[in-house]
């Protein structure tokens, strides 16, 4: 039985009639990466892992039996979590991150090797892993994107049930477009970031990538909700999103912002994009142009925001309290040797980049600066916001892009977020769900909604999906 | 901006990073073109606009001071690259 295909509420059902046990599913998923991903290369440390995830809660716990993938930068407890990057090597978190907890609570399998990704969620490729890249199920010569391209990559590839990101600038959502699977950035405080490796501290949301709208739905309903670990996860009722997933758009106001259909836009992605928003308006909802002036801004502003509090957050690998450390008689050569050979390329740049902008005599004229400017991009959205439900755009410019296409050009890289990162700067959810194909690429839609409208998200969502067959197209492995 | 290799070196030396030439000559470039990108932030006059530092209406969350378990000593120091004792072990900091 080709279980690996399922989604989790096919198997949840399954599971539930008592037709399959929980260890078919997991013997289903082993047979199925150890087959196909020598080419995708989605996971981390398959080979030196004993693959049985640790049963957890039995049924009628919402999750149970379900396997879960989870990207390299969330801590499970004994299972190594490295960041991809050499300087956690072998890194064994001593704790469960909440969300790690809560889906151990409603009874789901966590696998015990973890999803590929950029180093320290620091890209939009995957290249930069210290594991090597992550190869796109569609095209392997192509990028997955990033930097959850190893959670994207196995949900498509189905050599995953549903997985775990984490979306600081469009992580998760650019890798779902490019992988043509479904991926949710929650509002900023919905999910604890306890447990997630921070890279930047007021922008990092952890969210599910899924094959459809009803699994990215249910695995929400178990990781939202307030946690007195994290100061900044809000104290707010979490509903049931499956309640959410109606096929119902009628007098639906879409806002379509003007500044991003622009130059720089691959045409069958605007054609494809268009096509989806024409859908939705034949199901009753209702269009109208919008303008969020500051857009141009937003690539700027958080490579500014982002690097800073990476910078800072980074600066805890010192090679004193876990990971690599490079031996020097002196302390201080000793940090400088551990963190010049245990981070990769884009980590030192980002790092450098940080803390030049919040070095004395550039902090007001960088740092500062970019703290004001994100007033503005938000002032757009809350201006936005007042006349429309949700807004659509393309998640990514382009579809997948060539291994090593953009490697030695970084700006040309940050450029591919373009779409994605404002939701970040506004703290805003906005999910991605596949809407055709560019070149037998796929090509995603982004849904944005006002803050904890994580619930109109998943209506549009699943009106959109249920009335095309996107997602239950296949890459041929 | 110009972005020289000095400001490079120094700005290495505060996130204690140590780069070689090739990296130093490299990076510089790079980040380079990336400031002039982010230079078009100086087109926008923000003297009146506040700053944004996270997008949450929270400030100085608490919680009540009651003491509860923390992370054992031995689960703690597992991962570190020198234990000593019950310390991570670094190299001699006073000579």
């Amino acid at each position: 039985m080709e279980l690996f295909k399922n989604t989790a509420h096919q198997l949840k059902a399954l599971l539930e009639q008592g037709t399959i046990k929980a260890s078919d599913i997991t013997a289903s998923l082993k047979q199925r990466i150890q087959t196909v991903d020598a080419r995708v290369k989605a996971y981390v440390r398959f080979d030196r892992t004993d693959f049985e995830p640790a049963a957890s809660a039995s049924s009628p716990a919402p999750l149970a039996g379900i396997p879960i993938t989870i990207k390299d930068n969330i801590c499970t407890e004994g299972i190594p979590t490295e960041c991809c990057s050499r300087i956690l090597e072998g890194f064994r978190p001593p704790y469960d991150a909440t969300v790690i907890r809560k889906l151990k609570e409603a009874g789901a399998r966590i696998l015990p090797v973890k999803a590929n990704m950029d180093e320290f969620a620091f890209g939009s490729s995957t290249e930069n892993s210290y594991f090597g890249a992550t190869h796109n199920p569609w095209d392997l010569q192509c990028v997955p994107g990033g930097s959850s391209g190893g959670s994207a990559a196995c949900v498509a590839a189905d050599e995953a049930i549903v997985a775990l990101g984490s979306d600081t600038g469009g992580s998760i959502r650019q890798p779902a477009a490019l992988c043509g699977v479904v991926g949710l950035k929650p509002t900023y405080g919905r999910v604890s970031r306890y447990g997630l490796i921070a890279f930047a501290s007021s922008l990092d949301q952890i969210g599910p990538i899924s094959k459809d709208v009803r699994d990215n739905a249910l695995l929400l309903n178990t990781i939202a909700g307030h946690d007195p670990m994290d100061a900044t996860s809000v104290d707010m009722p979490v509903p049931d999103y499956t309640g959410a997933l109606a096929k119902d758009v009628k007098n639906l106001k879409i806002g379509i912002p003007k500044e991003f259909f622009v130059e720089g836009m691959d045409t069958q992605v605007k054609t494809s994009v268009l096509e989806a928003i024409k859908t939705l308006k034949d199901l009753g909802a209702q269009t109208r142009e919008i303008s969020l002036p500051h857009t141009d801004f937003s690539v700027p502003v958080y490579y500014i925001l982002a690097t800073a509090e990476a910078s800072s957050n980074l600066a805890r690998f010192d090679g004193v309290q876990y990971g690599f450390r490079a031996t020097s008689a002196k302390l201080i050569d000793m940090y400088k040797k551990t963190r010049g050979e245990g981070f990769g390329e884009e980590a030192k740049r980002r790092i450098l980049l940080g803390t030049f902008a919040l070095s004395h005599g550039y902090y007001d004229a960088y740092y500062l600066r970019a703290l004001k400017v994100r007033t503005l991009i938000k002032q757009d959205f809350d201006r936005a916001f007042a006349d429309c439900d949700c807004i659509i755009t393309p998640t990514a410019p382009t579809p997948a892009f060539k291994i090593g296409e953009k490697a030695e050009n970084p700006l040309q890289m940050y450029l591919s977020d373009v779409y994605t990162i404002s939701a970040n700067l506004a703290g805003i959810p906005a999910i991605s769900v596949p809407c055709g194909f560019a070149g037998g690429l796929p090509v995603g839609l982004q849904i944005m909604a006002r803050p904890f409208a994580e619930e109109t998200l998943f209506r549009v969502a699943y009106t959109y999906e249920q009335s095309t067959d996107w997602h239950t197209r296949k890459p041929a492995l | 901006m110009a972005l020289s290799k000095e400001t490079v070196d120094y700005v290495a030396h505060l996130s204690r990073i140590e780069l070689t030439p090739a990296e130093l000559e490299k990076l510089s470039k790079q980040l380079e073109a990336v400031l002039e990108h982010i230079d078009r932030l100086s087109s926008l006059d923000v003297s009146k606009i506040p700053p944004t530092s996270h997008i949450l209406p929270l400030q100085n969350v608490l919680r009540p001071d009651v003491p509860a378990a923390s992370l054992p000593v031995d689960k703690a120091l597992r991962n570190a690259p020198d234990r000593q004792g019950n310390f991570f072990g670094v190299p001699k900091v006073i000579e």
